[in-house]
């Protein structure tokens, strides 16, 4: 067939071209925004130390708490802290962890534990948990039990929602696929309903790894020697802003790293998504 | 095997949904239900394999289970019902696994579904990675890999486009050449049911009653040749007549609440 469009037919001079209007309202990646952005920040943020707007001693330049934390790398400093922080992390999460995905499954299992486990979560899910921190100090001494309990408390409530609701959320009819061919309730357990609410559990240790942090940082600051929270507390009331600000990007990294691993996680266990 | 439905009511709170139905199913015969949407086809399916309890009547088997079958009563579902994170091998063998099976005889028998459903090679396939006339293949392969003596099947083609419904129908014509196996084929379709079925059972719309058991004298084979075709288009006649009034009442029923 002939082009039609660039065949001379007596029309000619009626032809519209069709405008295209499809455009934007479409997520594109642009890598390099991201980075320049960024780097344009510390520039401005550099340069308003140098010039004089800001006073070094309220908001010191980039340069200043780079200094600060390869100080605090090279004495030995930041790992010190960051030790601390990391265990209490890792055993408070660990400890509220356990214990969520205990009564979470329970509660999506059993029509009783539900009945029972629903009230109780809603009325302790909203309290502050920091808020118990004083009452866990008198239970369990300033140490480090106290601690692990309330990042552990803290943690567990969101786990048990996530886990319930995650149970909830996998398909009913694979359950009845599963028992019309006759497979025993532990099967059913094993192989459709933990697997089936997997993504959710993995999207809820999102949220409690960012409570924990929370918590830890928070339990710091009310009483430790050691650990994130403690030092940049500690700095602040030296007036080290450098050391300040330098703490706090440890934590910043600190967070990023446990979002990267869950992210590893999550594409591990979730291909066939 | 038989199955065997009598005086069977059913409720969900006040809808009434299946009323007084009887029903043979008998050996090795294809027995399609047809009937408007709502009007408990699905339900009456759920009763007959045991995983809906009726509120009322009696569903019972007759006959020796045959050897090697490991669920006698056996579904194939319309949504497919794959494990995504299961690969094909593996939803297959997710239905042996509590069997005690020499584990030889349970790798002949995933292999066998998935050779005879044409999915030996995409055996370590994901379901998301099918079609979904490949994904109904597995729901099949899974059923066979039981050896099931009744079928129960809920509509399973109507997830699927035009032609991929013909390439599976030629699979269950060739299922049942070779099987015999006794199935109750739940359709909205009447090509379906023409095509696979040696009698259809008209339900009425809500709530479902028998209105009429239609024969097929036509064997299965031979209903695509010429001779067939003044038969199968008098069934076909009279199987509309029987659902255009049920299901032309039945939408404006559904149109009102
Ligand atoms: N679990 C349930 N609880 C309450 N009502 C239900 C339930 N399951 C089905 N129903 C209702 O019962 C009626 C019959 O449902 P069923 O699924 O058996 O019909 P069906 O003939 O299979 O319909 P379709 O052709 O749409 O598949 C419908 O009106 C439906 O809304
Ligand atoms: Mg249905």
């Amino acid at each position: 067939m002939p082009d039609p469009i660039n065949t001379p037919t007596s029309t000619q001079s009626t032809l519209q071209a069709v405008r295209f209007r499809g455009g934007g309202f479409h997520p594109r990646r642009h890598p390099w925004a991201a980075l320049a952005a960024f780097a344009l920040l510390i520039a401005l943020w550099e340069g308003t130390s140098r010039v004089g707007l800001a006073s070094p001693l309220f908001l010191p330049p980039p340069s200043a708490v780079g200094r600060a934390l390869a100080g605090m790398i090279a004495d030995g400093s930041l790992w010190l802290n960051l030790k601390a922080s990391l265990l209490r992390i890792g055993v408070g999460w660990s400890l509220g962890t356990l214990g969520g995905l205990t009564v979470g499954l329970l509660m999506g299992v059993a029509s009783v534990a539900r009945a029972v486990g629903v009230p109780l979560v809603s009325a302790f899910f909203p309290i502050p948990k920091i808020a118990l921190l004083p009452l866990f100090i008198l239970w369990f001494g300033i140490g480090e039990a106290s601690k692990f309990a309330t990042i552990g408390f803290g943690v567990f409530f969101p786990t048990v929602i996530a886990v319930y609701s995650a149970i909830d959320s996998v398909p009913r009819n694979l359950i009845r696929m599963a028992q019309s061919f006759g497979l025993p309730w532990g099967a059913i357990l094993r192989n459709i309903l933990l697997p089936g609410a997997l993504p959710g559990i993995l999207a809820g240790f999102r949220i409690t790894a960012s409570i924990a942090l929370i918590l830890v940082v928070a339990a710091e600051m009310i009483g430790a020697e050691y650990g994130i929270g403690a030092f940049v507390l500690m700095a602040g009331n030296l007036m080290q802003t450098d050391t300040l600000l330098a703490g706090v990007m440890v934590m910043s990294a600190l967070g990023l790293t446990i979002g990267a691993l869950l992210s590893l996680l999550e594409r591990r266990l979730l291909v066939w998504r | 095997m038989r199955l065997l439905i009598s005086d069977l009511t059913h409720r969900y709170d006040d809808l009434t949904v299946l009323d007084r139905i009887d029903l043979v199913l008998n050996e090795g015969e294809v027995l399609a239900v047809i009937g408007p949407s709502g009007c408990g086809k699905s339900t009456l399916l759920g009763i007959a394999g045991g995983i809906v309890a009726p509120s009322a009547g009696r569903v019972a088997v007759d006959g020796p289970v045959p050897d090697g079958c490991l669920n006698p009563i056996t579904y194939v579902f319309q949504d497919f019902a794959l494990l995504p994170w299961r690969s094909v091998e593996e939803n297959v063998a997710l239905v042996l696994a509590h069997h005690p099976l020499p584990a030889a005889d349970r790798r002949a028998r995933v292999e066998e579904g998935l050779r005879r459903m044409g999915l030996w090679e995409f055996r370590q396939a994901l379901p998301k990675q099918l079609s979904g006339g490949m994904r109904q293949r597995v729901g099949i392969a899974r059923a066979l890999a039981v050896r099931p003596a009744i079928l129960l099947l809920d509509e399973p083609l109507s997830a699927l486009d035009a032609q991929t419904r013909e390439l599976l129908m030629d699979d269950f014509l060739d299922l049942w050449r070779r099987e015999k196996t006794t199935a109750l084929y739940v359709t909205h379709n009447l090509d379906e049911a023409l095509r696979l079925a040696d009698r259809v059972v008209v339900l009425s719309r809500r709530p479902g009653r028998i209105r009429e058991i239609v024969t097929i004298e036509e064997p299965r084979d031979r209903r695509l040749a010429p001779a067939a075709q003044a038969h199968l288009a008098e069934v076909r006649a009279r199987l509309w007549h029987l659902m255009k009034a049920e299901a032309q009442m039945a939408d404006r029923e559904i149109a009102r609440a």
